[in-house]
């Protein structure tokens, strides 16, 4: 009786489960009956049992009672008991779990076993799920069998000295002396192990690297020894004999003649030798040429044999197999840094490939053709990787697109070709360009004065034919604000012109700040250029006012405060319109990092409002960026609450700010006697007096005292303070948060500042309180303070 | 080599080979997901494939697919000839092999890829020496054993410890195949076999 019969039986019944829920049902009677078949100390049918558990854990399910059984397996006498025990530890058990360690004496014990069989099971477990425990106790086991006589044993115990020295890197030293004797060996199992043994040992230690280095001579008769041969029809695959042996060869002696000259010009004949005479007609015989491409690419061969490598990918470019096509796609991108002139010569079938069907083709089609641009050949390269871009897989688009950029920016002939390149991306994958295209490619139309009559005509019309694609509509808006005089003038050389009326424009705007598809960042932009407009035509401001002051509504944070701003620009400030919608100067193209240099009108423009300066075409980018870098907690925050609460709009602004500058100017005098406090913010019957208690060269700590001579008590004080980022800022808890009313007593606060880096202390504290029933809320800047009570 | 699957068209697994320690949870997660990948794939495509960081080289015969995953510095051409050497073992072991055969045998399968294979690289690249090997460990296994007897020097056949002779042990045989320890000058290995039956 066969002994699968019953395994055999099981699997059949498993299998005719019609769904899943009658499959698990079975498996669970399978596994309770062998579970308790385990538990009986000794029964004919553990090898059946433990061989269903196997399947069992095949299909997915949890077999790990089964472990112990396997170790029982595995110490039994049976042959048969040892082979599916050993073949469960395999896949039962791995390092990670505690009963490996229990089968390392089997092992021990079985890997001096008078029967080969055993011997094998042994090192084959050992090899495949062996620990680094495991391992360092057998160490020496493997040792000896190395030495052993028989090939069968031999081949098993060099493999599975390569797993312990994968493992244990130290223990190559163990095996260094012997993998050199074992070249000479004749059986092509040996021969093969030790080759793959030896690459290890030299790719862990540069040291025996070095040692084997000597063996190069014997390696390249072996391999001259399997290329003369005649037919050996035990080795012979599709005419290649022994291809495995002669690709591990290569492979090693590609790691020896790294960066070694007298390695390689020893293995120079030999490199070509192979590389003529092998026939790639078949899969084994590219597999040889491959590598031994590959080996001569890494080396230091001589230029003839570079030239031949390079022939060879160029003629496995045009096989019509696909495997060779893509392999030899793979090499010429890793030699193309290099030898970039002969990979240019197969510019063509390359180009070709990126219409291949394949995915992985074209990828690597694709990467090769962006490292394939030059200034010589970017029209017609570019205007294959357009139609690639049009037509590739989802997933290659975002590279596709970036490599397209990067091209452009680089051998751009002419600023036209640029911009429209930049443009047919965008419109055609506008959706999976990065972010900082949209910035670089205004930076870019700024730059070309002369184009912007055509750029803008160009986005107009991209903008009316889709508004999909938002990096293109925040382009197209920025660009339609800027240039739109240009853009109704309508007249332009290079371009097919329009008749555009001031209505067509702003449909277009408003159309983009209606739709659902824009991101808020596109309306943001749509608003802004509608904004800046008004300035550039005649007839329609009123109908650009009224979209501005129904924006000051709208939900969306960003867009109400720029439209409330916007609205003010209207009606309080209407004398500085003008310049503050001038045209934009050509922005600095060497501040990529800046925060700010992503400049969009509106950024300066709060600038501008919050310091009621004429700004025109002088806005500097230094007082925006001073109001920033000092105030980057309240400055950007002071005109977001002041906005939102529409009535105060205009009141606040002009009116804490200055009032409180106007005191310190008063106040200024006295600074430079020494005082110990000054009285940094008095309104409404509230004073707050700022006193320094402690000055050293990095840090200050001062103390401030909230005073109240009003009638009545004020609650809820609070202080909240802002400094330049290079202070840091630490609040100590105020005594309290009530001041009654008549002065009778007051809140004091610690504050520490520390400045490592010893710059100006400027610091903007903000106060809130209630006064019966109304709160309120104020600011005060300080920008010098006191020295200390004692010095 | 990392790992070895095969799995079939519906995406059952019918075979794993590691040779890299892994969870048994991460086991399963990768598997689950490169056979998406690679049934995803269209039949004219490319056997290979990048995933994660491993190169995938696959092939698929008749209805099954066998999948090995590589790493970055091996040969994937000769990754293709190692799976198709694979398939013609399990070709001439079967006789003309099919799904079923690896379904209902797949213990075998395992002890052919055992022999073949270890810790991802070949053993013999003779054909004739793996399968040689193979059939005589299965002899080996249809021998039952008392656990008195002794393992004889040449290691395919066993010997009583006194005698050397081929004898009845209550009620299990030893079998002799050597001609050396046969205890009669007329029988023949074959003889015996018959007589037990499994010839």
């Amino acid at each position: 009786m066969s002994p699968s019969v019953r395994l055999q039986e099981m699997i059949r019944v498993i299998r005719s489960a019609r769904t899943q829920g009658e499959e698990r049902g079975l498996i669970q009677k399978e596994c309770a009956a062998i579970r308790a078949q385990f538990r009986q100390s000794d029964n004919g049918a553990r090898t059946h049992n433990l061989a269903k558990l196997l399947y069992v854990h095949m299909l997915g399910y949890p077999a790990h009672f089964g472990q112990m059984e396997c170790v029982r397996l595995i110490a039994s006498p049976r042959y048969s008991e040892k082979r599916i025990g050993y073949l469960g530890a395999m896949m039962l058990l791995d390092e990670k779990q505690d009963a490996s360690l229990l089968i390392t004496n089997s092992i021990k014990n079985d890997l001096s076993h008078s029967s080969q069989h055993v011997q094998s099971l042994a090192l084959c477990t050992l090899a495949c799920m062996g620990s680094a425990e495991m391992c360092r106790d057998l160490a020496p086991e493997i040792e000896r069998l190395l030495g052993a006589s028989d090939s069968y044993i031999k081949k098993k115990a060099i493999l599975c000295a390569v797993h312990i020295v994968r493992k244990i890197p130290e223990l190559g030293e163990l095996y260094t002396p012997l993998a050199c004797s074992l070249l000479s060996e004749k059986n092509h199992g040996v021969l093969h192990s030790a080759v793959v043994l030896i690459t290890e040992l030299c790719e862990r230690n540069p040291d025996t690297l070095r040692q084997f280095r000597k063996t190069v001579p014997e390696l390249v008769h072996i391999m001259k020894g399997l290329i003369m041969s005649g037919y050996s029809p035990e080795h012979n695959v599709a005419g290649i004999s022994d291809p495995f042996l002669q690709v591990r060869i290569l492979r090693l002696l590609r790691i020896l003649g790294r960066c070694n000259d007298a390695a390689s010009d020893a293995m120079n004949d030999l490199l070509a030798q192979v590389a003529t005479n092998t026939d790639s007609s078949k899969t084994a015989g590219s597999a040889v040429l491959y590598e031994t491409v590959l080996t001569v690419m890494d080396i230091r061969s001589e230029s003839g044999l570079r030239v031949l490598a390079v022939n060879i990918l160029g003629r496995f470019l045009l096989n019509n197999d696909r495997n060779i096509r893509y392999i030899s796609m793979t090499s010429l991108q890793k030699i193309v840094q290099t030898d970039h002139t002969a990979v240019q010569r197969h510019r063509g079938t390359i180009v070709d490939c990126l219409k291949d069907q394949d995915a992985s083709v074209k990828r690597r089609a694709l990467e090769l053709s962006l490292a394939l641009v030059s200034a010589t050949n970017i029209r017609t390269m570019m205007k294959e990787l357009l139609v690639f871009l049009s037509t590739c897989p989802p997933e290659l688009r975002a590279h596709t697109a970036s490599g397209i950029f990067i091209a452009a920016e680089r051998y751009a002939p002419s600023q036209r070709w640029h911009i429209d390149t930049i443009l047919h991306v965008l419109i055609t994958a506008g959706g999976d360009v990065r972010d900082e295209t949209v910035p670089n490619l205004i930076k870019l139309i700024t730059t070309a004065s002369e184009l912007h009559c055509y750029t803008v005509l160009k986005l107009y019309r991209a903008l009316i034919t889709d508004i999909s694609q938002q990096s293109l509509v925040q382009v197209a808006c920025w660009c339609i604000g800027e240039y739109g005089d240009l853009l109704l003038k309508g007249e332009c050389d290079d371009i097919e012109p329009m008749q555009l009326t001031e209505d067509d424009v702003l449909d277009a705007l408003e159309t983009v700040l209606q739709s659902h598809m824009s991101s808020p960042a596109s309306r943001a932009f749509a608003l802004t250029a509608t904004m800046k407009l008004s300035t550039r035509i005649t007839n329609n401001v009123d109908r650009i006012r009224s979209i501005v002051s129904i924006y000051g509504s709208c939900i969306d944070v960003e867009l109400q405060q720029r439209a409330v701003e916007y609205n003010a620009l209207f009606k309080k400030y209407d004398h500085m319109r003008a310049a503050v919608l001038e045209r934009m100067p050509v922005i600095d193209k060497s501040s990529p990092g800046d925060t700010l240099g992503d400049l969009t009108g509106e950024v300066t423009k709060d600038s501008s409002l919050s310091k009621p300066v004429p700004g025109g075409s002088t806005l500097p980018l230094e007082p925006a960026s001073q109001a920033f870098d000092l105030l980057d907690l309240l400055g950007q925050t002071d005109t977001v609450p002041e906005a939102s609460h529409a009535e105060s709009a205009a009141a606040p602004d002009p009116a804490g700010p200055s009032t409180g500058r106007d005191l310190l100017d008063l106040l200024g005098g006295l600074e430079t006697t020494v005082v110990p406090s000054v009285t940094v913010y008095e309104k409404g019957g509230v004073s707050l007096k700022l006193q320094c208690d402690s000055q050293t060269e990095t840090a200050v700590t001062l103390t401030f005292t909230a005073c109240n001579s009003t009638q009545n008590d004020i609650t809820k004080f609070t202080l909240q303070a802002a400094v330049p980022k290079s202070i840091q800022l630490q609040m100590k808890a105020p005594s309290g948060s009530v001041l009654p009313a008549g002065g009778h007593s007051a809140i004091t606060q610690t504050v520490v500042l520390s400045n490592p880096s010893k710059t100006n202390l400027k610091m903007r504290v903000r106060l809130s309180y209630s006064n019966q029933g109304m709160v309120c809320q104020d600011t005060v800047q300080i920008d010098s303070f006191p020295s200390p009570a004692w010095t | 080599m990392r790992f070895m699957l095969l799995f079939s068209r519906q995406g059952k697994l019918r075979l794993q080979k590691w040779y890299t320690a892994t969870a048994e949870r991460d086991k399963k997660k990768m598997v689950r997901e490169l056979m998406q990948v690679v049934l995803a794939r269209k039949p004219k495509m490319c056997s290979f494939l990048e995933w994660r960081d491993l190169k995938i080289v696959y092939k698929r015969y008749a209805s099954l697919y066998f999948c090995c995953a590589v790493e970055e510095q091996d040969n994937e051409l000769i990754t293709l000839e190692v799976i198709h050497r694979f398939v013609e073992l399990l070709d001439k072991y079967f006789g003309s092999v099919c799904e079923l055969d690896i379904i209902f045998n797949f213990e075998k399968a395992y002890f052919i890829l055992d022999e073949f294979l270890m810790g991802g690289e070949i053993q013999d690249t003779s054909k004739k020496s793996v399968l040689k090997a193979i059939e005589q460990a299965d002899l080996l296994q249809e021998v039952r054993v008392c656990d008195s007897l002794n393992w004889c020097p040449c290691a395919v056949h066993f010997s009583m410890p006194t005698t050397n002779k081929c004898e009845r042990v209550s009620s299990v045989i030893c079998v002799c195949l050597s001609s050396a320890c046969l205890s009669q000058e007329d029988e023949s290995p074959r003889s015996v076999l018959e007589e037990m039956g499994l010839a």
